[in-house]
């Protein structure tokens, strides 16, 4: 099976808090540290395992700067065999639809039976996948979170819905799909790893490599644009308990025995 | 402007919550537009009868076909039966997660996902108000609606229209629909596995989140629910990593709790993490004085979980 997976370089909320600049309209982005988006690794790991089941090969592709090319690295340390980099001033600023179509000339350009996402990125639209899916006239399925191979037609694939139920369906090949995190343990990649793929040529691909209209994707094409960022007024807000260790618990002990805590 | 639809999803033919939810939202895009609902399933009557008091005309699909929402065979239906240039809205879930998308790119129309608030429409333009990176910033997301929108709206982030005094009547679309073929089959829900404790069932909960750093640690949080007599429970991430199993998740994506008391140890406040707690005391205990989860909690302490939580549980063994 050829599998394509989509991954995204963003910055790791774990390692940073996200603040504002000195204008109050964008984030700080100096001192972040970037990752691949958490759903992504999910992605991978599948597409991996899949082909160690059933033969075939993985390739990841991000659309970004050439900073973005850290991520590819990473997941082919995991174990993806190829990497492409989608990069181009033109490609800057796309929403969705941009990155969907940006993504669909990347599609076009081999020859895959599977294509994954991640579920939803830093900026938790959940859209992209579904987006390519349908650009390419392709079937989707989103939040997987099971994925057996039936045959070399179709999948049986499981949704995660509302409450951790499980949608069950059959989905046939080619087709897009977007992974939930928990379907498997992505594999831990250690600096030797990463040192390991260090030379492996990752082309670059514009868009003229990809055919993709440079005036429909970008700043030029979106339709849907982020104004700027902000931080809301906060409402009532919690009350702070401050001090030291012994005061905080002290006074935590007071509260969870007034509202019935402690039992 | 172009017409309204709220897309309304059902249980056992009742409106989910979000149904009146999006006649305001719809009520914020255009104060003048008569709101049109769109009910699509199989015998359905119920339930857009019921949502004709609330919306001026209720669409109505009713098809074996779609006896389970299948997203892909919804899409179609919707592509045919309404018009162009519609603005569409719908709750943001995992249905929507699963239409939303491909509609937007079928209808050629813009896709606006998981808006909390409408800033108002400028001309043609609409003010969207949006949270990235888990709800840590916001942002203002604008576009043009005037050749329609797939809208989808945090549930619970805007009032429930309760007026119900649209007066609406039912018409019947489903010729409109078609048939439509696709390539993915519905089987079957696989219902979530019970596990040993029941999180539901406890009056006081010690929730941790991803701030537990190591799985060694969760014997922390155990020591301290032991003391205080209360039961474990945790955020996804936890589940996902496997340390805990998916019945002590809290969340959209796993159990409903209403405690009385809920101690959310080192949790940042998701909304999909939020959505699973219907009431009770919140004490937040996390070391970002920035994390959402300070929004919501009754009582905040900015400190590191593992040095609260043993203090804590040795306080209270102290008596
Ligand atoms: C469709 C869908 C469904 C989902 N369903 C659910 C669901 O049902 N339940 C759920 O929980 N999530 C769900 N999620 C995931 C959700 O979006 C968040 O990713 C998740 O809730 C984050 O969990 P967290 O708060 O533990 O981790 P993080 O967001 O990483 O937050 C960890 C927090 O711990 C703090 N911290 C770190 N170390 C310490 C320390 N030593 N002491 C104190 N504080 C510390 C950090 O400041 C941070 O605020 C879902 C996502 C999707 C897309
Ligand atoms: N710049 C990008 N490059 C490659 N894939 C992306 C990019 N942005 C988003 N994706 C993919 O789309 C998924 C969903 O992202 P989003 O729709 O932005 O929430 C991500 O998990 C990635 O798989």
């Amino acid at each position: 099976m050829e599998i394509l997976v989509c991954v995204k370089r963003v910055p790791d909320t774990e390692e940073n808090e996200i603040c504002l600049n000195g204008a109050g309209n964008d984030i700080e982005c100096e001192d972040l540290v970037y990752s691949v988006n958490e759903w992504d690794n999910y992605a991978v790991e599948e597409a991996i395992q899949i082909v160690d089941r059933v033969g075939g090969s993985v390739t990841v592709v991000t659309v970004g700067d050439e900073d973005a090319e850290e991520v590819l690295r990473r997941e082919m340390a995991m174990g993806a065999e190829k990497g492409i980099l989608a990069t181009d001033d033109a490609f800057e600023g796309s929403d969705g639809k941009g990155l969907a179509t940006i993504l669909k000339g990347v599609a076009e350009k081999g020859n895959y039976d599977l294509i994954m996402t991640g579920a939803q990125a830093d900026d938790g639209a959940a859209q992209v996948g579904g987006m390519l899916a349908a650009l390419m006239d392709l079937p989707y399925a989103s939040l997987v979170n099971l994925i057996e191979v039936v045959d070399d037609k179709k999948l049986k694939v499981g949704r995660e819905i509302e409450g951790g139920n499980q949608e069950m369906s059959e989905i046939e090949l080619p087709c897009v799909l977007s992974i939930q995190t928990g379907i498997n343990e992505p594999r831990y990649v250690g600096i030797r790893g990463i040192r390991k793929v260090a030379s492996v040529e990752i082309p670059a691909m514009g868009a003229g490599d990809l055919g993709v209209d440079a005036g429909a994707v970008g700043a030029a094409g979106a339709i849907v644009k982020r104004a700027d960022y902000f931080v809301p007024e906060m409402g009532e807000g919690a009350e702070m308990i401050e001090g030291s260790t012994e005061e905080i618990v002290e006074k935590l002990v007071e509260i969870l025995k007034a509202k019935g805590g402690i039992k | 402007m172009a017409q309204i639809f709220a897309y309304i999803s059902y249980k056992d033919g009742v409106a989910d919550d979000a149904a009146l939810e999006l006649a305001t939202v719809a009520k914020k895009i255009d104060a003048g537009a008569d709101v049109n609902a769109i009910v699509v399933g199989s015998g359905v009557d119920a339930v857009c009868n019921e949502m004709a008091a609330s919306y001026k005309e209720v669409w109505k699909i009713d098809k074996d076909t779609v006896a389970y929402p299948n997203a892909e065979i919804i899409r179609g239906m919707l592509v045919n039966a309404l018009p162009k240039d519609a603005i569409v809205l719908m709750a943001h879930d995992t249905f929507s997660m699963d239409l939303g998308p491909g509609l937007s790119i079928k209808m050629d129309s813009p896709y606006v996902p998981d808006v909390v608030g409408i800033d108002g429409v400028d001309g043609s333009t609409l003010k969207t108000v949006r949270q990235e990176f888990g709800g840590q910033v916001s942002t203002h997301v604008n576009c043009d609606i005037a050749s329609g929108a797939v809208i989808t709206v945090r549930p619970g982030s805007f009032e429930a229209d309760e007026s119900k005094s649209a007066g609406g009547s039912v018409v019947d679309k489903t010729a409109d629909a078609g048939d439509v073929s696709v390539k993915r089959t519905f089987l079957e829900v696989v219902e979530a596995e019970a596990g040993d404790v029941d999180i539901t069932k406890s009056d006081v909960l010690v929730s941790i989140g991803r701030g537990i750093e190591e799985e060694e640690n969760i014997e922390v949080a155990q020591e301290l629910a032991d003391a205080m007599g209360a039961v474990v429970s945790c955020s996804r991430p936890i589940v996902d990593a496997k340390w805990l199993e998916k019945s002590r998740q809290v969340g959209t994506s796993g159990q409903t709790v209403k405690p009385n008391v809920y101690m959310a140890m080192g949790i940042s406040g998701s909304f999909q993490h939020l959505g699973g707690i219907k009431g009770g005391f919140i004490i937040a205990v996390n070391k970002n004085p920035k994390a959402p989860i300070f929004q919501v909690a009754d009582i905040g302490v900015v400190a590191d979980i593992l040095e609260v939580m043993p203090a804590l549980t040795e306080k209270i063994q102290e008596g």
